[in-house]
């Protein structure tokens, strides 16, 4: 019972950060048809950054519940600063090609923003741990969870009803889901794709800024930290549909699920069937659960 | 049309890294051989790449073929490195050949993702088998030819030849392909599938062939990959592996079968060079190089060279 309930519990912690780090490239393939590599780069700019700009706002003699919005605004600023410059200076300029050779461009973006990371925060390893420790932590039968974990939680679930309410209810939003569904008419339409691109790319590539934010108090921010981030977010919007946002949830929750329960009941297998589920989905529904059917084109 | 004269500049350049080797210093050795072993990987994938497939998993075959004959040494002390090169290619064509029935199915960025996946998962396996050293791997056996182990100074010219001849057998064996009706496939399942099915042949099949193929060319490499290093580790199953190779095809261009092996050369050389010049920053050398050909080469260095042909 009580190993029940904690898997029940790391697995929806686990999902709920996998949720945060996948969804902002579900929307980025939905809207621009790019499988985006640095996507993991910016989960590694948010978390560098979050570690330093909160470390030394704290040394400052800030007050440490303000920490939180601090990592909030850290990953506001990298993202605004990066994201606009790569899809300005190189992506924009890469539409025409290939989905294959757009994936292999971000591929080396990722590898250039992997070493420009270090050459801005060197390669020692960064530490916050006072938002993690500031709340305490509560108890579930005999097992103590630190509060942050809520957060983590509060965060995901924040950023899955935004995005809904923002594609539903704004003009942004509708405008996006016209260009979701078909490009070139929306085009005929005058709706400025070009601009709604910047704006996908930077909020996509935010959110993977945000999930790496708000992990950076829980782990030590080291180089390579997105690597690993980028096929994990590949596996679960894969399992749900690439290009969709409920797909992204359930991606999440499936993933975060079986990846706890394998290490509560058969640590052996903990990080291969992650990837077995994806290659399973893969091969019974290639498009993912949540998915609509495409013509062949002759 | 002018005569082939890709068989004439193979068999010239084995013959050149034959007869310089015993010259050259010993970690140019290293760096051609490594580079070779890369080279037949990338070979493979440049089959899919022709067709417009890209395999995010090619590291799985790598790694197979490496593990296969590494434990071919570990379990039952097979040295021989024919054997084991024969063993990483049948280990990994096996593997290619189940797991192609479902491949062949997929094609662009499905085609990618379920590769990657499927190479993900070896990763997961091996990194949790503690009787193959989890994560740290192990050591490969000294590998010997023929139950003849050369003198230490001269192992590393002695594997450079045998992946070297290695190398230009598969080369020469892939551009006699590529001329075949099966071969020639490759460019009309990338424009248009359905009308290759129309005009009766099967673009599965031809997919399926060509997975197999390039498959048993990456055991190939993994397992000369293993005998030059040493030491394998679940590493080589990475997706980092991957988009190494990847990086690589789309470095060299798919013009000419010597491609594979001039790009894993480059790419080899660029590695060396920025690592040694700033091991911070050596990735972003790799990554601008990668733009830049993207960008301006299309198709690969290789361009460069059928350009100054026709001037």
């Amino acid at each position: 019972m009580e190993q029940l309930v904690a898997v029940l519990i790391d697995g929806i912690i686990y999902a709920a950060w996998l949720f945060v780090a996948a969804v902002g490239l579900t929307l980025i393939y939905g809207v621009m048809k790019i499988v985006n590599v640095t996507h993991g780069s910016f989960y590694a700019l948010g978390a560098y950054a979050a570690a330093s700009i909160t470390g030394w706002a704290l040394g400052q003699g800030m007050p440490e519940w303000l920490s939180y919005a601090v990592l909030l605004g850290a990953a506001l600023l990298v993202t605004l600063v990066v994201a606009p410059a790569i899809e300005r200076g190189i992506l924009r300029h890469m539409y025409v090609k290939d989905e294959v050779v757009i994936l292999l461009i971000t591929y080396a973006l990722f590898l250039i923003l992997e070493d420009a990371i270090k050459l801005v925060w060197g390669v020692s390893p960064l530490f916050i741990a006072e938002p993690y420790g500031l709340l305490g932590s509560f108890d579930v039968l005999d097992l103590t969870y630190p509060y942050y974990n809520l957060i983590l939680v509060a965060v995901a679930i924040a950023s899955g009803l935004g995005l809904f309410w923002m594609l539903g209810h704004t003009r942004t939003g509708k405008l996006l889901v016209a260009v979701i569904h078909d490009t070139e008419v929306s085009r005929a339409m005058g709706i400025n794709v070009e601009r709604m691109y910047l704006f996908t790319f930077t909020f996509g590539s935010l959110l993977a800024a945000i999930g790496g934010a708000f992990t950076a108090p829980t782990v030590s921010v080291v180089p390579g930290l997105g690597i690993e981030v980028i096929v994990l977010s590949f596996a679960v919007v894969v399992i749900g549909g690439l290009g969709s946002l409920p797909g992204a949830a359930l991606g999440a929750v499936i993933v975060g699920l079986v990846r706890s329960a394998t290490i509560h009941y058969l640590p052996q297998v903990e990080l291969f069937v992650i990837y077995l589920v994806m290659a399973m989905v893969l091969a019974f529904r290639p498009r993912g659960l949540f998915s609509i059917a495409e013509a062949r084109k002759i | 049309m002018s005569a082939d004269r890709t068989p004439r500049t193979l068999l010239l350049l084995l013959v050149a890294i034959l007869a310089a080797g015993p010259f050259a210093p010993q970690w140019t050795l290293f760096l051609l051989t490594v580079a070779l072993a890369k080279g037949l990987v990338v070979l493979g994938l440049m089959m899919l790449l022709r067709c417009g497939l890209v395999s995010f998993g090619q590291a799985l075959y790598y790694c197979v073929g490496a593990y296969a004959a590494g434990m071919l040494g570990r379990l039952y002390e097979v040295s021989g490195v024919l054997t084991l090169m024969l063993a990483g290619m049948a280990a990994s064509a096996a593997v290619a050949f189940v797991l192609g029935f479902l491949l062949a199915r997929y094609r662009s960025i499905f085609f990618g993702l379920l590769s990657l996946a499927l190479s993900m998962i070896l990763y997961g396996l091996l990194v949790k088998t503690e009787t193959l050293g989890s994560s740290d791997g192990f050591n490969v056996l000294p590998s010997t030819l023929f139950g003849w182990r050369p003198a230490d100074a001269w192992v590393r010219y002695a594997v450079l030849s045998v992946a070297a001849v290695a190398a230009f057998v598969a080369a020469l064996a892939v551009h006699r392909y590529l001329g075949t009706p099966l071969g020639r496939l490759a460019p009309a399942i990338k424009d248009n599938e359905i009308r290759v099915e129309y005009m009766g042949a099967s673009a599965r099949t031809a997919i399926h062939v060509k997975y197999v193929i390039a498959a048993a060319l990456a055991g190939l490499g993994g397992a000369l990959a293993a005998t030059t290093v040493g030491h394998i580790d679940p590493e080589m199953a990475y997706w980092t592996t991957s988009g190494e190779f990847i990086f690589i095809t789309i470095l060299a261009g798919t013009g000419s079968v010597i491609a594979p092996f001039l790009g894993a050369l480059i790419f080899g050389i660029i590695q060396t060079v920025a690592f040694d010049l700033s091991p911070n920053t050596w990735q972003m050398v790799l990554g601008a190089s990668l733009l830049l050909v993207i960008v301006f080469l299309p198709e690969g260095l290789w361009s460069l060279f059928k350009r100054r042909k026709i001037a």
